[in-house]
Parts: C-alpha cells; structure tokens; sequence
C-alpha cells in the first residue's frame, strides 16, 4: 500500500505488559482515539511515524510519475482535471506530515529521512507512465488500491491521522473516477488508443497487486500493528477485494487482465489469480525499480533548489518582525 | 482576422502559454505550500484560456473549438506577449515573471470589467477576482525574497534584470487595439502604464530591488510577428498528443 | 541550526454562518503567509469565508490527565439537554 511492509516496535505479550500499555491498549480495544498529548508506549509512536511517514513520502513522490503528462495533457479540461488530482496529492502529503508532526518529528526532518534513503515510499511511483493511457491506468488502478486501504483506514485509532485519512478520502473521491474515465475513452477510442490502453494494464497490473505487499498473514508486525488500530486488514483481504472490484471493470472496458490463471472461483466467492513476481518487488524496494533514481532526484534537486527560497522568505519575516517591534 | 478575434486570441494565449508554464512546477516546487499555491494559480489561467479561447472560437464562427485553437495552431498563430512564454529557469524567475504578469492582467481586467461588449466583461469580472489573488501572492513573494536573504536578493535583482525587456511589449498599441478601443471592447493598453509603473515601483521599493533604467522593450509575441524559440518547445510538447493522433477523441 | 518554516494551525468558517473550525496545520514564515498558505491549501474545494490561523506554539492545551476534573461535572448537568424534557406530542414542536 501506500505505507508497505511497516516493520512493528511493539510485538509485547499481554503479560509482560506494564499497567499503562495495558490501559492504553483497553483505550484502543474499545475504539477510543488516541490523541497527541496521551499517554502511548514509544513503539506506538515510532511506527506511526514510520507508516504516516511512509504515507506522506508516496503521496509527494507520486506526484512525479502523473505530473509527468500535465504538460502533455491533451486537451484544456484534462490538463486541468489532471493537474487538480496531482496538487491534490501535494495537499494530502501535507496533511499527513502534519498528522506526523503532531508525534513529535518535523517535516523537515522526515523530508531528510526520505531524501537520503533512510525512508521509503510506495514501490508503485517507481514505473515509468509511458502513454497517455498510463495516466488513465493509475487513477484506476493505483488510486482504487489506495483506496481499498485508505478508507478502513480513517477508523485507525490515531486521532490525527484518523481525521487526515478522513479528509483525504472525501478528496479522493474523484481520482479513481477520472482515471476510468481516461481509460473509457482510451478503450472505446480508435485503435491506437486501445492498445495503448491495453498496454497500460498489462504494465500496471501486477505493481498494482504489489502495492498491497506480500502476504502477511504470519506476520508477527502485521498483528501488533493490527491490535494498535493503526493496520486494519491484512494484505491478503485488501489484494483480494481490489481483484474481485477491478476484474468486471476490466471486462466492461474490453480489456483484458494480463493473467491466464485468472478465473471466478464460485466455491469461495472471489476471482482465484496469479501472485505477482515478489522478486520484482524487492528490487524496487532496494532501489532497482525503473525509475528509483529518476525519482528521488526529482525530489533531491527539488529541496536542494528550494533552499534559498525558502530561507529568503525566513529571513524576511524575521525582518519585518523585528521593523515592527522598532516600531513599537 | 477580427479584430475582436485577435484581441480575444492575445488574451487567451497569454493565460494558456503562461499557464503552461506555472503548471510545469506542479512536484517541483520549493515546499509543498508553495506547490499548491503554484498550481491553484495555473489551474485558474487554464480556466480563464478556455473562457477566452472559447469565445474566440465563437466570434470566428467556422466551427473550431477552444481545444483546436490551444492545440492546432503553430507558432506564428499564437498571439501571447513573449514575457509569458520565457521558461522558468528558477522559482525566482517564475515569480518575478508572474508578479510582471499579474500587475499588467489586473489592471487590464479592471478596465475589461467595462467592455462594451457583454461576454468580454462576464470573463474579465470572473477572471479578475482570481487575478487580484495572484498579484496579492506574487507581490508578496517577490517582496520577501527581494527583502530576504542576501542570495535571495541577487537572485531576484537578476530575475528583474533579464525580465524587464519584455514589460514594455504588454503596453504598446498596435491598429487591433485602436480598432477595438473605438469599438469600446477594450482599451488601449498604453493607458496602463502609468498605473503599472506605480505598482511597480511600491512593491520594487519594499523588495529592495532596483527597476533597470532601459525602457528597451522586445516585441513580436502579441502580434505574432516574432516569438521566441521557446514557444515552439512548449507547443511541442502540450499539443504532442492531439498532433499525433489526430482522430482520437480523449 | 535548522531555518524549517514554523507550523500554523488553521481555523475557518464555512459558507453557513457556523463557527469557525480547526481544518489542518501547515508551515508558513510568518501570519500573512500563513493565510495565504491556508486559502490555497485548506479551502480548494469552495469550502470557506473566513480564515484564522495561530502559531501552533502559541496555542496552551488542556492536559489529558486533567479530562476527568474538567469534562467530567457537566456531564450530570443533564438537565441542559433539550431531551431531559418529556413534552407530551399534542403540544407540537418546541
């Protein structure tokens, strides 16, 4: 997902438990909010930092690979409807900084923490977006994964990441929708358009099923993660939905899931389909995925160009509060 | 050609070329505020190309859209002043080029707010509130980076310096504007200067930056008679699409 | 020595005359950036009239120890709760 594979600090038995960690985990167990100045152990914190973290990191680095058709956009509206979804992104990353803050750690500190490597964000940012099909591909396919985790999210028991996953939700509504929109066009459109559209899907099916991570059911992060409220499904359930969700979307538009072993499976209720190369998933992760250096230095030469802009406007407010109190 | 038609097409290519350009920050910015603001900024001048371009392509009447006029036309058919069409280069220079911009545009809607001609002055009122936003913000910028830290003040005085030439353009008259300024639709540009240079002056004054002297102006953008190499770039790259497929509908 | 833009908290009224209400943070370098920065970032969607912000440093919280000592006594104040009065359904609305 957006934050993937968050390694656990806590992972405590119940009996070890000091009475505080055990009234904290009573708090979360009858769905109260955790809220900033609470009382939290330190392992709670620190992977919340991590995942909301991770989060913000995917939301600003995923700006890259749809902000690269904005100036290619092919007509007036798509260019505007484009350009909206990607500055939505930039505000939802902000959100979640800020939700981040509220733990203790500064922005700047995070953006250092993901510019030198220390942190990571999504695997799926790093795939190139080719035609303007991929476009259409990562509204529907890579927003609609988000979504799957996003919206069970907005119940974690985090009180201020809970009500930024709450606002982003609301905002993200028509991202999915646009995408699909592009890839009707796409699909119904002449036959060059078509297989660009195709094309998509074959590249962004499986980063898509990767976005959710491997499965994790043994896990033991998954399950302390799980009983801190800040996971809520397991990887497994959320891969499942998204597949039993897009496979008639696939259908209605005429294309095909580039995947022989897909098929409805009327025992359990769900479309039975192929693992993604969980080879391919690491690599990305380890820095090997098509774009990871294209990426990263889109993001380094945006920090490091921003420098001075950032502290001439410092300075400045510094100087007008000092002219007022000489005023004074 | 109308002059109407000209005169709606250097409104609408000066609000699509610039708004080209302030899109293509959108991830790039220095912080994500200023990402955000960037972006509201060209998501409004795409707004107010597709009301002018529209309009254009009505007034022409043979059938073509704002779409075909953003994306079917070369170069020599555009009709933006050339201040607009420069690149970026730094946030610096895309600020000071947008408060440049900003201060000629509200001005020039103020007066547009009174067309004798009715859907030219429904435009300007829509258009001219999100345009006293964009001066307000880019003003302020320039004033705190002017007033900012040594680096950030030369930058800018260099910004000011290279961008100055092509202030002058946005205020020269040609026989469209008369045709037009008779007719009542819209005024002739050269009135604005006095106003502008006022503007101008107070925010230059509190930015700590020096106006160049050189009234020397570069011209052929919003006559279409000499752009800059740049333009041809841009259009290379925004209309790439409906010029390689060009029975696809998107 | 870090120079990181300081953190705001932004309050904003909406279009019904209701009050105005804590939306989100953001950093800005000084009160008038910090509006700015908040008209373009928390009112995208149409969603305000008016726009406060505070220094997020500024702000004095209460203590969560303290919840019970201040939360607590009104809640037996029930009667000041619309619903702590059975009106009879023949009177009508009230």
């Amino acid at each position: 997902m957006y934050a993937q594979m968050i390694k656990s600090e806590g992972g405590k038995d119940p009996s070890e438990m000091t009475p505080e960690e055990v009234r904290f985990q009573a708090r979360i167990d009858a769905g109260e909010k955790i809220e900033p100045k609470d009382w939290m152990p330190e392992g709670y914190r620190k992977t919340l930092i991590r995942q909301i973290g991770q989060h913000a990191h995917s939301e600003i680095v995923g700006q890259l690979p749809e902000g690269n058709w904005i100036t290619r956009a092919p007509t007036l509206e798509r260019k505007a409807i484009l350009l909206a979804k990607v500055q939505d992104e930039a505000g939802h990353g902000l959100y979640l900084y800020c939700a981040a803050e509220t733990l203790g750690v500064s922005r700047d500190d995070l953006t250092e923490q993901l510019l030198s490597g220390r942190m990571k964000y999504s695997s799926i940012f790093n795939y190139p977006t080719l035609t303007w099909a991929d476009v259409g591909a990562v509204g529907w396919l890579v927003d609609g994964a988000a979504i799957m985790n996003q919206v069970p999210l907005q119940r974690t028991s985090y009180g201020p990441y809970s009500r930024a996953m709450i606002r982003i939700c609301k905002e993200e509504s028509f991202h999915q929708r646009q995408g699909f929109d592009i890839m009707m066009k796409m699909a119904q459109g002449t036959p060059e358009q078509k297989r660009m559209a195709q094309d998509a899907l074959n590249r962004f099916w499986y980063p898509s099923l990767m976005m959710f991570g491997p499965s994790d059911a043994e896990s033991v992060h998954s399950a302390q993660n799980m009983a801190w409220k800040i996971k809520i499904n397991t990887n497994d359930e959320l891969r499942q939905k998204f597949v039993d969700q897009t496979v008639p979307q696939a259908e209605y538009l005429g294309l095909t899931v580039p995947d022989p072993d897909l098929k409805w499976n009327e025992e359990r209720g769900h479309y039975d389909f192929s693992e993604p190369d969980w080879t391919e998933f690491f690599d990305v992760l380890n820095g090997n995925g098509p774009c990871n250096n294209e990426r990263m230095e889109a993001r380094q030469e945006a920090w490091a160009d921003g420098q001075w802009v950032r502290d001439g406007l410092m300075a400045h407010a510094a100087k007008k509060r000092a002219r007022k109190m000489a005023a004074e | 050609m109308s002059a109407l038609f000209e005169f709606l097409l250097r409104m609408g290519d000066n609000t699509l070329v610039l708004g080209h350009r302030v899109s293509e920050w959108c991830g790039h910015a220095p912080i994500l505020e200023e990402d955000i603001a960037l972006a509201n900024t060209a998501l409004d001048l795409i707004g107010q190309t597709q009301m002018w371009l529209g309009l254009a392509a009505e007034v022409e009447g043979k059938g073509r859209t704002a779409d075909d006029l953003a994306y079917r036309r070369d170069v020599i058919d555009f009709r933006n002043c050339l201040l607009t069409e420069l690149p970026n280069r730094d946030f610096g220079h895309t600020l000071m080029r947008q408060f440049l911009f900003d201060a000629w545009h509200k001005l020039m809607l103020t007066r547009l707010c009174d067309s004798s001609d009715e859907r030219v002055a429904a435009i300007a009122m829509k258009a001219l509130k999100e345009v006293s936003y964009h001066l307000e913000r880019s003003a302020d910028t320039v004033i705190g980076l002017g007033d900012g830290t040594e680096e950030s003040h030369a930058k800018m005085q260099s910004a000011l310096n290279r961008l100055w030439p092509y202030v002058g353009e946005m205020f020269e008259a040609d026989s469209v504007d008369d045709l037009n300024a008779q007719e009542g639709v819209t005024v002739n540009p050269s009135e604005l200067r006095a106003d502008y240079d006022r503007i101008v002056y107070d925010v230059m004054s509190d930015a700590t930056l020096t106006i160049p002297d050189s009234r020397f102006a570069h011209r052929g953008g919003r006559d279409g008679s000499r752009h800059t190499e740049h333009l041809g770039h841009m259009l290379a790259v925004m209309q790439f699409l409906p010029r390689a497929y060009p029975d696809a509908r998107w | 020595m870090s120079n990181e833009w300081p953190l705001w908290e932004v309050f904003i009224r909406g279009q019904h005359g209701m009050s105005h209400r804590h939306v989100g943070s953001l950093h800005a370098p000084d009160a008038e950036m910090a509006i700015k920065n908040a008209r373009d970032v928390y009112t995208r969607r149409n969603e305000g009239v008016s726009i406060w912000v505070v220094e997020a440093a500024n702000i004095a919280a209460s203590s969560p120890t303290e919840k019970g000592p201040l939360y607590d006594p009104s809640r037996s104040k029930v009667y000041r709760h619309p619903t702590f009065f059975d009106i009879p359904d023949e009177v009508g609305a009230m």
